[in-house]
């Protein structure tokens, strides 16, 4: 019994700490698609932070990623749309388009 | 075919009317059209500065006699338009990519090992230096990568490399030539890789009557063939230049064009498997392009009216048509116009050349 009370403070200090780390230091970024280029060449982010991918060209954008650290396909959307994903591993996200293969960056995310 | 030939006909006659207007009323050719696309605000008249975003970038100097690079180029033109590169002896580079057929074949799909069909159309090599990524599908992304692809391919010159290098260093003059290109390397898979790409890089279209009227030259292109650029240009007309873009007339972009193929071909969706991707082929150059028919990857468009129709209906097979694609309102004139802004972009290509006589059965 008098174990249990520091076990249970314990994992509620984990808890919360681990909830406040996340919430409070989530940052979002956009990165803008404009005239076939990405706007950031590297991106630096943390695991939980959210990265925007905004479409400002007149055509259809596909972001992709077939890295080890994050893989998605965010499909193809025009212009004024925005479309996001949330980086939750830490390493380096290789980000493309599809239908551009000229248009490359990378997030490189740290814990 | 005969609606071809009626088709040609009627567009040929508006074509005409629209030219005797033109010479009639003069003064309509004072105010040069514009033409907006995206932020970039095109004035139509030759030399102006805005269009100065369609020049090629220069090209490296002609390498000096003695150079390794010139050694390295002859060499690698000896190998393209050798047929002792392929397994039976009858099948060189230069046999599809023909530099007298717009170093393409003129073939709808390509023919190959012992006179097999092959599924897509012979890319022209014109001005390859310039995509990011080569093949129809995008498979590859250096020359060096691709070039010893069609090699190996059992569909098409069906050779192996322990045998190639063999037959290569069995050949006193292959082997002198290997050694002055490659004097640490000598003979190997990627030496005859390299010196292939080095010599395809050298073949380069800059100098058509588009380019002089982009530099200046006034009386390089006729007011119909400027017409025709305005509608190439216009997001409203015929939207070739979001994908077709400057300088070489192609952003190396997929999409699916809705071409009607019986046995459809997955195209760039085999390499990167991504909804969009199914059915998406690469945006071919357009420079040298009356040259280069037939036209699309499966070589199902006769000629640049076929094309230009094509796209009026905004491709036949809908499934997963790229959303770019979109039927075109295009009315006759503008159609010719556009046809015949197309026939400019052809130049001479003045590709690096030696006398190839070194051939592997000598
Ligand atoms: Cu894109």
């Amino acid at each position: 019994m008098t174990l249990k009370r520091p076990i249970l403070h314990y994992a509620l200090y984990i808890l919360a700490s681990v909830l406040f780390q996340h919430t409070a230091s989530a940052e979002e970024y956009t990165v803008d698609q404009k005239n076939k280029k990405f706007s950031i060449e590297t991106l630096n982010a943390q695991v939980g932070d959210t990265v925007h991918f905004l479409n400002s060209d007149r055509f259809f954008h596909n972001i992709y990623s077939i890295s080890e650290a994050k893989s998605f396909d965010l499909g193809s959307y025009p212009k004024g749309k925005s479309r996001s994903i949330t980086v939750d591993k830490p390493g380096t996200i290789e980000v493309r388009c599809a239908i551009h293969p000229g248009m490359k960056m990378k997030i490189i995310v740290s814990d | 075919m005969p609606n071809i030939a009626n088709d040609v006909q009627r567009l040929s006659l508006a074509g005409l009317l629209c030219c005797l207007l033109s010479i009639i009323c003069p003064t309509t050719g004072i105010t040069a059209p514009e033409v907006q696309l995206e932020d970039q605000k095109y004035t139509l008249t030759a030399g102006h500065s805005s269009l100065q975003n369609w020049l090629l970038p220069p090209q490296n100097k002609y390498p000096s006699r003695n150079s390794v690079k010139y050694a390295k180029l002859s060499l690698g033109e000896k190998l393209f338009f050798d047929p002792g590169l392929s397994s039976n002896g009858n099948l060189a580079c230069s046999s599809c990519h023909n530099p007298q057929l717009g170093w393409s074949d003129s073939k709808k799909t390509a023919i190959g090992f012992r006179g097999m069909i092959l599924q897509r159309a012979t890319p022209t090599l014109i001005n390859i230096s310039y995509n990011p990524v080569q093949n129809w599908d995008g498979r590859n992304e250096t020359l060096e990568d691709q070039a010893l692809e069609p090699i190996l391919n059992p569909e098409e010159m069906n050779m192996h490399i322990p045998t190639l290098l063999k037959t290569l260093s069995q050949n006193s003059n292959y082997k002198d030539a290997f050694k002055r290109a490659f004097p640490k390397r000598g003979i190997t898979a990627g030496t005859v890789a390299e010196a292939i790409a080095t010599f395809e890089r050298t073949i380069i279209s800059n100098n058509s009557r588009f380019d002089e009227w982009i530099v200046g030259d006034k009386e390089a292109l006729t007011p119909r063939q400027i017409q025709g650029f305005a509608v190439f240009l216009d997001p409203e007309k015929g939207n070739c230049a979001g994908c077709h873009s400057p300088p070489n007339f192609t952003d190396s972009s997929f999409h699916n064009i809705g071409l009607a193929s019986k046995t459809p071909d997955m195209g760039r969706f085999k390499h990167l498997p991504l909804r969009s991707m199914w059915g998406a082929f690469k945006t071919p150059t357009l420079r040298n392009i009356n040259e280069t028919a037939p036209y699309f990857h499966d070589g199902s468009a006769a000629n640049l009216l076929e094309v230009i129709k094509h796209y009026q209906k905004g491709g036949i097979d809908k499934t997963n048509l790229s959303p770019e694609i979109k039927p075109l309102q295009l009315n006759d004139n503008e159609v010719i116009a556009l046809k015949d802004f197309l026939t400019t972009l052809t130049g001479t290509v003045k590709r690096f050349t030696t006398n190839p006589q070194i051939r592997t059965s000598n």
